[in-house]
């Protein structure tokens, strides 16, 4: 009978061929992975160094003492640092509401008008991320000086406003452009005036987009060291100036209490967002 | 309909010399058409011809070079599109992602504060047969779903003019060709003015009253569906709203009531009112559907005319079978043939006779182009793929 005959013969594929497709799953999520782990090790490490015991002169150490959580308990045994966040997180707080509010409007402009002078725009406000920061921190250190601004928090401010632009610019204008033009003119269709149709159909669909731009925003101005340092004067510490000035006589376990928090809350709010999502479509 | 009671009577339409310019290129050309209230009203045409520019100047997203746009006696020409008495159903719905269908719906409502947005929204949901998805987001619903959703977002306030640009061009045919049953069921529910744009002819014949076929900005034609494929008065009408045979010919005697014209020695008869021109030279047409294929010479008879020619294709499509007949001066002519016989089919090759009543055939002016609004293959195929993407 034809069934038996069937039966018989092999019906395996060929071992080459089962070989390379072995490969071919395994392959790549095995270097997915390894790059993954890459990229987490140095969370790790400033996780676990948190726990990091203090030399017996009182000082961080960059090697293994011993296990402590003696500094998650006390964290602003330094008043400095714990200054030196408020400072970051001031200035951090600021720099993103204006640099968003500046950021979300020109890319308003840029994507929805036709004026002169617009593609220059669209080119200029692509300089100051591609400038180097040394770069940009010096000239505007030495544009303070020479319009006799004090340095101070203000200069600070006015520094980071200026970088964190760009980036909000950017990520908004992604968002905008992915916008149909279409809603908004069915919901002036639908007797929504231009506020109407801003507040009800433009901003709900954009704020996604700026969100992300003020996070960003955040981050970027939370984190910069050089600006700052050239512009922040001798008044204000800001928490990267605090932690690169504590490196030379060791870094305490705190920086890495509070670098180890700014993670896991960054990690809650993206998981909080996610979920909220979730919650939202059901 | 539970909601079309407050808002009193409907307006007509009235558009006069409505003329739009883009950078130098004329989309609408001096426009002025009047839409009886309460009609469905069909503007066709192929993509370009400007009748999607004409229903965004009658909604305000559009304003015209010159002209005016009139609703009763209200001229809203220079009115914002939230302060025309109008809604629009876009092409690929734009309901709002962000929004529930309840909401979706709701929208226009909110908008003007009216009251009992509740009820009415879900006695529209209902006319609609959508009230078990009024929680859902507009990405959840099926392509005919959301087709339903953007008419019932539109009509819920209203207007006493409902503008359909392409609304079942997202659609496969299938569900095409329900929704337009659908949608004339809703508009004789309601009463209110449908002005429907499209380019699929079959489309505007089998829903709308009136139909006005535009080209290059203008309207050719305007009358009711069967008026205008009986009578086209121009070759871009007669091809581009079903097919047409056109003939070149030339006038030379007149019969009474009948043109008698002659062609590639061929003499036939155009009655004298069916021709938009009654001497020199003309364009003979006739309808596919008009014309009795026979084996053999022609048996002319008093009633018709007739043609001799040679079968170069036969395609079988089930309730027809379409014949091309190339004649002996060349030309290809479409004759349908209903399958009535169910038996020996005419096959390519053979010597065949065209004839036809003499009172089926049309006379357009003689300086027209015969190719005029025929559907070119290339353009159609570049039309769906710009479509789809």
């Amino acid at each position: 009978m034809a069934i038996a005959t069937e039966k018989a013969t092999d019906a395996r594929l060929p071992l080459h061929y089962r070989f390379t497709r072995y490969l071919r799953s395994h392959f790549i999520p095995a270097i997915g992975i390894l790059g993954l782990i890459y990229l987490f090790v140095p969370i790790a490490v400033v996780f676990a160094f948190s726990f990091n015991d203090r030399l017996p002169n009182g000082r961080g150490s960059v090697s293994w003492v011993g296990f402590s959580t003696d500094a998650w308990t006390n964290i602003c045994v330094d008043p400095n640092i714990c200054r030196a966040v408020g400072t970051s997180l001031q200035i951090g707080v600021l720099s993103t509401i204006a640099g968003t509010v500046l950021g979300t409007m020109i890319a308003f402009a840029l994507v929805r008008h036709r004026f002169r002078g617009r593609q220059s725009t669209n080119l200029t406000i692509f300089l100051p991320m591609a400038t180097p920061e040394v770069v940009l921190g010096s000239s505007l250190l030495a544009l303070f000086l020479s319009t006799r601004i004090p340095l101070g928090i203000v200069t600070v401010l006015i520094a980071h406003v200026m970088f964190t632009i760009s980036f909000v610019v950017v990520t908004v204008k992604a968002r905008l452009a992915g916008l149909d033009p279409r809603l908004e003119q069915a919901a002036m269709d639908l007797y929504a005036d231009e506020k109407q149709t801003f507040r009800y159909i433009t901003l709900p669909l954009v704020a996604p987009g700026i969100a992300a731009a003020a996070l960003l925003a955040f981050s970027l101005s939370f984190d910069d060291f050089i600006i700052t340092y050239f512009n922040k004067g001798p008044s204000i510490t800001t928490f990267p100036v605090y932690v690169w000035a504590s490196a030379a006589r060791g870094v305490p376990p705190q920086v890495n209490v509070i670098g180890s928090l700014m993670f896991f809350g960054a990690l809650a709010l993206v998981l909080l967002a996610q979920l909220a999502g979730k919650v939202k479509r059901r | 309909m539970a909601s079309s009671s407050s808002s009193g009577k409907v307006e007509d339409l009235r558009l006069v010399s409505l003329v739009k310019d883009y950078s130098g290129v004329r989309a609408v050309d001096d426009i002025s058409l009047t839409i009886p209230a309460g009609s469905f009203f069909a503007l066709l045409g192929p993509s370009g011809c400007g009748k999607t520019t004409t229903l965004r100047i009658v909604a305000g997203l559009e304003d015209p070079t010159s002209g005016r746009v009139f609703i009763g006696e209200q001229d809203v020409t220079i009115k914002p599109p939230y302060q025309r008495p109008v809604n629009t159903v876009f092409q690929n719905y734009a309901l709002f992602p962000h929004l529930t269908i309840y909401d979706n719906v709701a929208f226009g409502l909110k908008r003007r504060g009216e009251k009992d947005i509740e009820t009415k929204v879900s006695d529209m949901l209902d006319l609609v047969e959508l009230s078990d998805l009024a929680r859902r987001k507009p990405a959840q619903l099926s392509g005919g779903q959301q087709q339903r959703v953007a008419v019932a977002r539109a009509l819920i306030n209203q207007p006493d003019v409902l503008l359909l640009d392409e609304p079942l061009g997202a659609l496969d045919l299938k569900l095409r060709r329900q929704m337009q049953i659908e949608l004339k069921r809703i508009q004789v529910d309601v009463g209110t003015t449908f002005v429907h744009v499209t380019h699929d002819q079959e489309e505007a014949m089998t829903m709308a009253d009136t139909v006005a076929v535009m080209n290059a900005g203008r309207i050719e034609q305007m009358g009711a569906p069967e008026e205008i494929y009986e009578l086209p008065k121009t070759a871009f009408v007669a091809n581009f709203l079903g097919q047409a045979n056109l003939m070149e010919a030339e006038v030379v005697d007149r019969d009474g009531a009948q043109l008698v014209v002659q062609a590639y020695g061929n003499k036939w008869s155009v009655p004298t009112v069916r021709a938009v021109q009654n001497e020199g030279q003309i364009i003979v047409g006739i309808r596919p559907e008009k014309l009795r294929i026979a084996l053999g010479a022609s048996s002319d008879t008093e009633g018709t005319n007739s043609i001799v020619g040679t079968v170069t294709d036969a395609s079988f499509v089930g309730v027809s079978t379409q014949y091309l007949v190339r004649t002996p001066w060349g030309q290809e002519l479409i004759a349908f043939e209903q399958n009535l016989a169910g038996g020996d089919r005419i096959r390519v090759g053979d010597e065949v006779s065209l004839t036809w009543e003499k009172s089926h055939s049309f006379g357009l002016a003689g300086h027209e182009n015969v190719d005029a609004g025929v559907m070119d293959l290339s353009g159609a195929i570049a039309e769906a793929v710009t479509e789809s993407s």
